[in-house]
């Protein structure tokens, strides 16, 4: 192909001088970018041919992160895979844990309850932020914005911590549960949301103001690892980098699960489908799922999780103490108190946020400790060879991750184990595309076109 | 266009090529004979109705410890194809045999096969015939086997690997 692009006279080409890099007479030279390297957030092995500084060539090696996600899935129960799925993209698992649930979910033909639905739809979009956040914020350190890297991660952590409020822990959440989620939110969780997204939404306001505009910024991003829509498309490109190359793709609009269909929202779009649009929509999408989260909340039925126990209270040990002398009349009635580790769970919001399906759905603890029945239910999902079994059959449900279309494909034989569980990574794709994006351009590209592409190992590896 | 008219629009054009077709919550499948796969797959992205101009996902399930399948063809390659223009989708699969795993390549189709197929031949050992570049994906040259078959036992070891110090 040729080495240069072809086209009008851009800024670049005028930095090059005219003809450059056609390398008459010279010898090509290799050159190995990575598996290692400082300027790649990621453990991934580009293989360039490099005429003077113009890439004639790239092959792209990946599988250092791999880890037999999906040949573990087959050796537990359908619920142990959720621990894993928090590791495929670690920078929004929640979206990972909502996206393989569904499909189980999908399998079994339930569908969950509407106050859960909300619930999927609010983490999922605080998760989103989090992961353009990091992708924008990485990417821009790497182009030398320090500073936007460090606005960034100091507004990721206000989010994180609405993460950890509700789930307990801020990275390996394993918050999702087929039939629903582990717990309500919290009382007070709209609050801390509304004072996390003033910040974050300053740090946005900064960051445009440091970055949209910026001469070196723009340099390095506007025209650079461009696609057109077809190629796109062809290349099975989802999510942010098709909607900036302009196709009004989105999974949250088109095909609409959840809650999705019951918020507003726009969809971003970018027209040159380079790295600077793909910048533009994340920024701009970062926006729009701030809005969803402040409408999901709003829109959350249920209402507020009163859990008043009116003087009735006694503490789990009195309780058992209690059951072990054979004073058993009337203990079903008496509400116990939880541990504050499992806060969100008790029975009336536990209820709320998961199907009233003793097949899938472990019954709460009160039950499970307070009556016969509901130990052995637990009993029955937990104990080897019982659990949640999908009848026999295939499912393919796929979400709108951070990087695009996040499809698992669940197949079941009917028993309590998955038979195959397939995640289709969404960053794959343009992980693939990549050779095509970057050749014909310069060393230098590979930089901001691999930060835009944002690859995040655990998912392209699994 | 809804699934059932896929299926119908499928069935006319191919008829004894399709082995088989059903619905499963909402999914809409067609069974292939590995001998039309290609004409099957080219004319659901050429035909202006289907329009799938998008191969979502490639993978493969071995069906040799499925209950009631032990005996039958030994894999299943599938297809999940999307539609952008159409907003539909369609699962296309084809059965292969343990004794001739080959399939042919839809790489000339959707560039992205390339890597979702060599992925497929890395886990399950099924080749895909005119392919341009048959390696591994994830996992590297020297390893044995193919992890994702049911007979590869999940704690089997490999020889290390590596510069010799």
């Amino acid at each position: 192909m040729d080495a240069a692009p072809s086209g009008p006279a851009t800024t670049r080409e005028f930095m090059l001088g005219e003809g450059a890099g056609t390398g008459g007479g010279t010898q090509p030279m290799q050159l190995g970018v990575g598996p290692q390297h400082p300027a790649m957030h990621g453990i991934i092995r580009i293989v360039t041919e490099l005429d003077g500084e113009v890439i004639r060539k790239a092959d792209v090696e990946i599988g250092y992160l791999h880890r037999a996600f999906e040949k573990d899935c087959e050796v537990g129960g359908w619920n142990n895979a959720i621990p894993y799925t928090d590791r495929l993209n670690y920078v929004s698992p929640l979206i990972n844990n909502f996206g393989y649930c569904a499909a189980v979910e999908k399998l079994l033909g339930i569908t969950v309850t509407e106050r859960c639905q909300y619930i999927r739809v609010v983490m999922a979009e605080i998760s989103r932020i989090c992961d353009h956040l990091t992708c924008v914020g990485a990417s821009s350190m790497e182009l030398g914005a320090f500073t936007v890297f460090l606005y960034m991660i100091k507004a990721r952590e206000f989010l994180w911590e609405l993460v950890e409020e509700v789930t307990g822990a801020r990275l390996t959440i394993s918050y999702g549960r087929v039939g629903g989620v582990k717990a309500d939110l919290p009382p007070a969780f709209g609050d801390q949301m509304r004072a996390a997204f003033k910040q974050v939404r300053e740090v946005l306001e900064e960051v445009h103001r440091l970055l949209t505009g910026n001469r070196i910024f723009m340099d390095r991003m506007v025209g650079v690892g461009a696609l057109s829509p077809e190629e796109t498309i062809a290349w099975g490109i989802t999510g942010p980098l098709l909607r900036a190359a302009g196709v009004a793709f989105d999974l949250r609009r088109v095909q609409p699960y959840w809650a999705y269909d019951r918020v507003e929202f726009e969809v971003p779009l970018g027209k040159n489908g380079d790295n600077f649009d793909r910048y533009l929509v994340r920024m701009a999408e970062m926006e729009q799922s701030m809005r969803m989260v402040e409408q999901g909340l709003e829109g959350m039925p249920g209402g507020a999780i009163n859990v008043d126990f009116e003087g009735r209270e006694i503490p789990v040990d009195a309780y058992v103490d209690r059951g072990k002398q054979g004073h058993t009349e009337g203990l079903l009635l008496l509400p116990i108190t939880l541990s504050p580790n499992l806060r969100g769970q008790e029975r009336p919001a536990y209820t709320q946020v998961n199907v009233a399906d003793k097949r899938v759905v472990l019954p709460p603890k009160e039950t499970t400790y307070g009556s016969i029945e509901g130990l052995m239910n637990h009993f029955m999902l937990v104990m080897d060879g019982n659990g949640i079994r999908p009848p026999a059959g295939e499912a393919y449900f796929a979400a709108e991750g951070a990087n695009g279309e996040l499809g698992f494909y669940v197949v079941s034989d009917g028993t309590d184990r998955p038979y195959r569980v397939r995640c289709r990574p969404p960053c794959l794709p343009p992980v693939a595309a990549l050779p095509r994006m970057i050749e014909g351009q310069m060393v230098a590209d590979i930089i901001p076109t691999f930060g835009s592409v944002n690859m995040i190992g655990g998912e392209l590896d699994r | 266009m809804d699934g059932e008219a896929i299926l119908g629009a499928l069935q006319a054009r191919f008829g004894g090529a399709l082995a088989e077709t059903h619905a499963h919550r909402g999914d809409h499948t067609a069974l292939v004979e590995r001998g039309a796969l290609l004409d099957v797959l080219r004319h659901c992205r050429d035909d202006g109705a289907l329009g799938f101009d998008m191969l979502a996902d490639l993978t493969a399930v071995d069906y040799s410890k499925f209950p009631g399948r032990e005996d039958g063809p030994r894999f299943e390659v599938v297809y999940h194809l999307l539609s952008v223009p159409h907003n539909h989708r369609l699962r296309v699969k084809v059965r292969v045999s343990e004794d001739d795993p080959v399939v042919p390549t839809a790489s000339g189709l959707w560039p992205i096969a390339d890597w979702f197929e060599r992925e497929v031949w890395d886990m399950f050992g099924l080749r895909f015939a005119g392919h341009p570049n048959p390696k591994r994906l994830l996992l590297y040259e020297e390893f044995v086997g193919h992890p994702l078959r049911k007979d590869y036992p999940i704690n089997r070891r490999q020889p290390l690997i590596g510069p010799k110090i």
